[in-house]
Formats: structure tokens, sequence, C-alpha cells
């Protein structure tokens, strides 16, 4: 954490022992508190003997549900880290007002705003929304798996390296202090001499692979993988929003890679590209990550959006109002994504026809958003409404969604955006929309397939409970930012000067307080139904009476997801089958083809932490030696063609007999 | 889909499960998620293509294209990796009449001619550099340094790719799976051609006439 030039250790790189942050009392109690926790969980499994299974049953697999299952796990547990980052600024911001300097020491709080935007976004929603369409769209295209199972394995754990790399800089060493995007030339060698940028680059980069690889994977298998019947116009909305997201996936995060790529050969090689000599142009640098950093927004909202419709049209109990309207505004939403991004920097001076040109293509966007509110809003009118916690999440989303578009419309005016450029209240905005938006919809998915994946329901008390506290939380914590940023506060301020403002940061810290309430009773309420999993099985498989064909197998799917190969007529397969009295077929199973198990995903992965860190701290003979084993592992991979092997139909019968007797039994 | 598509009515009544299995034939995703791949990999040029135009004129009083480039070796460069496509394309022939041993041949020459055009390419990075023309020097040389570099680290991938290729068709022969890899090393191999020509258009040509 100190500023002295660093010096290179043929060994140890630029490690030393004072890499270690024994200064900082903060991080010594983390660090106790993560060793307790930890050596609890590692010593449970090991005394449960769990091992062997986690090892074959889930890190290994290559099964779509059960990666699923595991980026969801990922995305909740960095959840948790950063939104302890989001208490630590609330609690600095609301008492460090004129004399007082507040608890977190400038240089520390830098870094904390930095990991708490790289992890809320990349390592909390991007898991999230990743996971989410791993474990339902091949189940509602009436899929076994997807296209390409050992890369959704490996693509997995590339994320997972990326957010362990980016949590070892929690204790050894540092993170960026330089925001979450690290514009240069803050970011450059020369302004941040220290690891923390490096962190920032090599678990970003890391972390890219994997999402682009699921990316293609996804994209191939909707396209390739549909079941018979279901063309495209026929695909669940959520399936639709899922494709548009891997095509923006796809065709931006190369960009995000390459401009990584750029900024590391500034801070490696020397080059010029982003430095303030020699002909450097630091502005290219904020262009080009925007470039994915729009998109990127829309990556995360839309198949948010898909949940809604999922879950608006379930609970009201009808089809989904306007689909053809909703599909035609995804991909609009897709392409406008790519022709916005400069409003991210109006003021940079482009001039008054270029600033006009992204702040109207911006307006645009609201068009189609607007048109999927009012489908759901039409698919509300005259349903039959249940105010289960996914349809509450719904509603919750389109109040808050809506208030949080239009302070971005708000900042798409670029006159008015030379005043809130920065401010609070572009703060406020973009976690309306992604918290109200994003976070909402991840929350109904989780409520509303939870007993697919579990075979349980959630307990709704605790779900309730959750939900008023985190939607008042909300309210309490970022409402006020809109205040302070129409007074022109700025972000990323560690002590204020003025002591008019502070109620107001009080305020926030309050709604803070509230949200931490709303995840204790989150967490509880995952512990509770579990504990209580007995009591609210789901036998059916369809506890909802959904619409779409994940519902028509049983909680949890077996590994074939189904017996037979579903045929599609409808939009709403599920919905058309119970209506036409479907009878689910109890004879005539074959064997069924599927995808082998393999380890070489999490190898992979595994080196390139260590190469990763290698790269971090300049162990150059570690950084080749992990280079030359990913290269080795991955070719050695290529060389077993043995990946496939069929489920006899003897096990299918058994599985699907004592599904039979289950649900003879439930009556 | 599979290739032969099931009927979804049984008469009037509509089915809404299939009886048999329907085959998917093993890799019927591959070319397209290769492409989907390589439209990825595209980007990643598109975006040090931008790099390279916005920084064109970037020389920071160091010397520009007029100075450094030397338009023959380039072309002599550029014959090599557009034999190398010739000769791959020759193997994809061989390869769908079965012979394995052509098919090896082939591939073996464009392997070498790929060679070639590194050993050609890393011969003029090195008189750049020898005469102070170094990726530090200037935004122009670090973006010519990392477009150009990039398409040649993306033809060495492509060797070690192509020598793995040539062990596993030696050991496995011309089974399907070995027919798709070389299938998509194809495509990876006629796409870096195709970026070549950007790079020689736009980089060296545009550079040299301006």
């Amino acid at each position: 954490m100190s500023h002295a030039p660093l010096t290179t250790n043929p060994i140890f790189g630029r490690l030393t022992f004072e890499s270690l942050p024994f200064h900082e009392p903060i991080l010594i109690v983390t660090f106790i508190g993560v060793v307790l926790g930890a050596t609890a969980v590692l010593g449970a499994i090991t005394y449960f003997k769990w091992w062997g299974m986690l090892w074959r049953d889930w890190f290994t697999s290559i099964d779509h549900k059960k990666i699923g299952i595991m980026y969801m796990v990922l995305g909740l547990i960095m959840f948790l880290r950063g939104f302890a980052d989001a208490l630590m600024m609330r609690a600095q911001q609301a008492i460090a007002f004129g004399d007082n300097a507040g608890y977190l020491p400038p240089e520390h709080y830098n870094q904390i705003f930095t990991a708490h935007g790289v992890i809320m976004i990349f390592f909390v929603a991007m898991p999230m929304v990743t996971g989410l369409m791993n474990y339902v769209v091949p189940l509602q295209i009436g899929a076994r798996d997807v296209s390409f199972p050992f890369l959704n394995n490996f693509s997995f754990w590339m994320t997972a390296s990326g957010a362990v790399l980016t949590m070892i800089s929690l204790f050894i060493g540092e993170y960026a202090r330089t925001g979450w995007l690290a514009f240069p030339p803050l970011s450059d060698i020369t302004a941040s001499p220290g690891v923390g940028v490096d962190y920032y680059i090599w678990g970003l980069q890391i972390a890219g692979i994997g999402t682009l690889l699921s990316g293609v994977n996804l994209i191939a298998t909707i396209l390739k993988m549909r079941a018979p019947g279901m063309r495209l116009m026929k695909m669940p909305v959520f399936t639709w929003t899922a494709l548009a997201t891997n095509v923006l996936i796809v065709a931006s995060f190369p960009v995000l890679t390459a401009v990584l790529a750029l900024l590391s050969l500034d801070r490696y090689v020397g080059t010029q590209f982003f430095t303030n000599t020699l002909g450097g142009n630091p502005m290219m640098y904020v262009n080009m990550i925007w470039i994915w950093g729009h998109p990127e927004v829309y990556i995360l909202i839309l198949p948010a959006f898909g949940v809604y419709s999922e879950v608006v049209s379930t609970f009201s109990g009808k089809r989904l109002f306007g689909y053809t309207s909703m599909v035609y505004a995804t991909i609009v939403i897709a392409i406008l994504a790519y022709l916005v991004w400069l409003h991210h920097f109006f003021t940079m001076g482009s001039g008054a026809s270029v600033n006009s040109f992204f702040g109207i293509t911006t307006m645009i966007i609201s068009i189609p958003t607007g048109a999927k509110m009012f489908n759901w809003l039409f698919t509300m009118y005259r349903g039959r409404i249940r105010f289960e916690p996914p349809m509450m999440w719904a509603l919750a989303f389109m109040l808050t969604f809506v208030i949080g578009g239009m302070s971005g419309v708000m900042l798409a005016v670029p006159p008015a955006d030379f005043v809130l450029h920065n401010s609070l209240f572009l703060i406020a905005h973009f976690h309306n929309v992604i918290i109200g938006g994003v976070l909402f919809g991840m929350f109904a998915a989780i409520n509303y397939w939870w007993p697919k994946a579990m075979g349980f329901t959630l307990n709704k008390t605790w779900g309730m409970r959750s939900f008023w506290l985190w939607v008042s939380g909300f309210y309490f914590a970022f409402m006020p930012l809109y205040v302070l940023g129409l007074m022109g506060v700025t972000r990323r301020m560690q002590h204020f000067n003025d002591p008019s403002l502070q109620i107001w940061f009080v305020i926030a810290a309050f709604g803070a307080v509230l949200i931490a309430g709303g995840i204790a009773c989150m967490l509880i309420q995952f512990a509770v139904s579990i504990r209580d999993r007995k009591d609210n099985m789901d036998i059916t498989g369809d506890p909802w009476n959904g619409r779409t064909l994940e519902w028509s197998t049983s909680s949890p799917p077996p590994d074939y997801n189904f017996a037979f190969t579903p045929v599609v007529h409808d939009s709403e397969a599920w919905w058309d089958m119970k209506r036409s009295g479907y009878e689910r077929p109890r004879e005539g199973f074959q064997d069924i083809h599927m995808p082998k198990n393999t380890a070489a995903g999490i190898i992979l992965a595994g080196i390139s932490v260590a190469f990763g860190f290698a790269m971090v701290w300049h162990i150059w003979w570690l950084a080749a030696l992990g280079f030359v084993g990913m290269i080795v592992v991955a070719i050695g991979h290529t060389f077993n063609y043995d990946r496939d092997y069929h489920i006899p139909a003897r096990e299918v019968v058994e599985t699907e007999d004592a599904r039979t007797s289950a649900l003879a039994a439930q009556g | 889909m599979s290739t032969t598509t099931p009927s979804l009515y049984d008469g009037d009544r509509p089915l809404f499960h299939l009886a048999e299995e329907p085959h998917h034939p093993d890799g019927h995703s591959t070319m397209l998620g290769f492409w989907l791949y390589l439209m990825s990999d595209c980007l990643i040029f598109a975006a040090l293509f931008a790099m390279y135009a916005t920084t064109a004129q970037s020389f920071g009083g160091g010397p520009g294209p007029k100075e450094l480039f030397e338009l023959p070796l380039v072309a002599l460069n550029t014959a090599m990796l557009l034999f190398s496509s010739i000769t791959y394309g020759f193997a994809m022939l061989v390869m769908e009449k079965g012979n394995k041993g052509a098919t090896l041949l082939w591939l073996a020459i464009t392997g070498l001619f790929g060679a070639a055009f590194l050993s050609i390419e890393l011969y003029e990075f090195s008189h750049l550099i020898h005469e102070g023309a170094t990726p530090q020097s200037s935004a122009f040389l670090s973006s010519f340094f990392t477009l150009v570099g990039t398409h040649g680290l993306h033809v060495t991938v492509g060797i070690v790719w192509l020598i793995t290729l040539m062990v596993q068709v030696g050991r496995k022969g011309l089974i399907p799976a070995n027919k798709r890899r070389l299938m998509c090393l194809s495509m990876f191999w006629h796409f870096l051609d195709v970026v070549w020509i950007g790079v020689f258009t736009f980089v060296y040509l545009m550079g040299v006439a301006r």
C-alpha cells in the first residue's frame, strides 16, 4: 500500500513482506474473519466427506443446471463482498464532515469504491445473469444441455478465477484506486505504479474469456438446440432476451479485451496508447471502454426484462400481452445499445452535433422500453394476480425502473448532463436502474425458479420481509443521492466540508442498513426453506401453474431434463400441453445420449489464477510456466475424443417411475 | 435440430413429444459456434484497427510509414500468407477425398508458408526496432506493432493448432471429429488471411501512399 518504487525480485517479482496489509486494522479483522469462515466451511466439507461429491457432481460437472447453480452461488457470495464495500462507503460518507475525517483513509476509500463497482458488475450481476440463462434456457427450449458442455464448465471456472484474483487483492497488495473503469492517465503506470490496476486488468481479462465463451455457447444453443416445432417466434420471451443478451456479449466483450490489453501494454511494455506523451490519447480509452460498457448494461437488463415477462404472465394467469412487440422491443434495444456509448462522456467536448446525435439515440431507447412496460401492465390488466414474492419483485421493478428510466432521459439531454455529469445524480440514476431493474429481476428469478432447481419452494414470509426491507431501503438509500446530485455534489468523495449536506448522507446510510436487513432476511429465507424443505416439496414440477417448458419436467429436473424430446406448437408450450390434456408418457423410454464430466475446465482456470497472480506481481517465471501450462492442458484436452456416454433406458425408467409414484402418492 | 424434420402431428392431433430420440449428429453446432468466435475475434481486430486509425498520424516527432515501411518485403510476406491459404484449400480438397497422406502433406506445406510469413514479420520488427522505431517511440508505432503483432500472434496460434491437428490426424485418421477440427482451423486460417489483407491495405499501402 505504499508508493515506494517497486523493485523486482527474480523469484518473488514485486511481492514482498510489505505487500501484506499488516498496517490496516480493518483488513486484518476482515482477514481473520475470512480465515475463520473458510476454515469452518472447509472443515465442514471434510467432516461430512463432501469433497468427492463436490468434485464429481459439481466442480467437474458439465450439466448446465449445476453450472447455472454454481454461477448463482458465486454471484451471491460476491454480492456479500460488494455490499460490505457499499456499507463501508455509506458509513464513511455519513460521518466524514468538517473536522471528522471518518474512519477510512482516502487511499483505502478509493479502493473500496473501485472494488464495489467492479465486483457488483462483473462478479455479481454477470454471474447471476449468466447462471440464470444457463439454468433456464436449455429447459425452456426443450434441450438436454447446451451446445458445448465442456466450454460451459470452463467458462464458469474462468469467471470464478477472475473473482478469486480480485478477492486475493484484498489481502495481498491492493486494488485499483481508479474507479471501476480505470480511466487513464490515472490508471497509467506513472499515476498508478502499484499492483491495484494490474489486479483489475487480469481479474477482468480472465473472467472476460469465460463470459465471451459462454455467450458463444448460449447463442449456438438457442439457434441449434430448440425442440422440434419451436420456431424463433415461438421461443419463450426469456429465451429471446437471453439470445439478444448473448449477441451483445459476443459483440462487445472483445472490445473490452482489446482495450484492457492496450492498457496492459502501456503499463507493462511502455507503449503510448493512452499516455499524455508521444501521441497517446487517453480519450480513446474512454471511447473504447464505453463501446463495451454501454452494451454491458443492456446485457444485464435484457434477461431481467425476460424474467419479468415470465413472472408477470405466470402470476397474472394470462398469456403475455404483445409477444411480438416484446420480441421486437428486445431486438431494438439490443441494436440501440451500440449507438449511445458517447452519452457517458458528453463533457469530453465532441461538439454539439455529435452530442445531439447520441442524446437523441439515448432518448429513443425509452420507446421500446416503454412499450415493454405497457405490455406488462396490459398483461396484468384483468388478470387473476397472485401476489407471490416473484410478482412482488416485478411490481417493485415496474415502479422503480420507471423513475430510473426518467432520470436517465434527463441525463441524455447534453446540457443537463454538463451539470449532472459525475454527480451523485448519476450514481442515483444507475443504481436506480441496476438495483431496481437487474437486481430485483434476479431476486424475482431466484424466488420463481428456486423450486425448479431445488425441488422445494422458498419460504414466503421471509421472502416478503426481505422484499419490503429491500424496496424501502432502496428508496431511503438512493433518493437522497438524487437531491445531493442536483445540488452539485460529486461522486467518489471521501470527505465533505459543508455540514448542511450531512443529513442526506445519514438518510442514505439508514437506507443501506434497511437493505442489509433485506439481505439478512433473504439469507434466513434460504436457511428456513432448506430446513423445512420436507414440508414444501414441489412434487408436480409446476408449483406456480407455469406456462413454459421448464415446468413440464420434474423439480429438480433429471440429468437428461426431458425423458422424451418435447414438441412445441405455441410460445407457451407447457400451457398449450396442459390445455390439450397432455398425459405424461410412462413407457417407451430409450437410451439418452449425454456429455461426460471433465476436470479440464477447473484445472485450466486454476492455472489461470496462478498466471494472473504472477503477471500482477511480475513473477515472470511463474507467468511463463502458467502460460505454457494452460496451453499444454488445453491441447491435452483435445486428445480426449471420448466425451459422451448413454444413460441406459433402464435408468430413465427408474427415474421416471419414481416420479410417477411420487405424483400418484400426492394425488 | 436434426437433419430430418420429425413430424409434429399424428394425423390431425398435435404431438407433444417425440417417441424416437431425434438424432443430433456430433458437433452439429460446432461450425456456428466457431463462426461466432471468429466474429468476436474480428471485433478485437476492429478495435485495434480503430486504435491504429486514430493514431495513424501521431508520430510523436518520430518517423512515419513513409520512412519505415519497405513495401517489397511486405509484398513477399503477403504472398507467403496467401500461398498458405491456397495450400490449406488443397488440404481440404484431399481431405474430402479421404486421402490422409496428401492431407498431412498439404498441411505441412501450409505450416511452412505460415512459418515463413512469421519469420519475415519478425525480421521486419527487429529491423524497425534496430533503427530505433520501437513500440514505445510513438502512439503510431505502438498501434502498428500491436495490430500487426496481434495478427502474427494469431498465425503462431494457428501453426501450433495445425501441428496438433497433424498429430491427431496422424494418430486417428480422417475421422469426423478430426475433419470438423480441420474445418475450424480452415476458417481460422482464411480469416487471418482476410485480416492481413486489411492490414496490408490499410496500414502499409495507405500508410506509404499518404
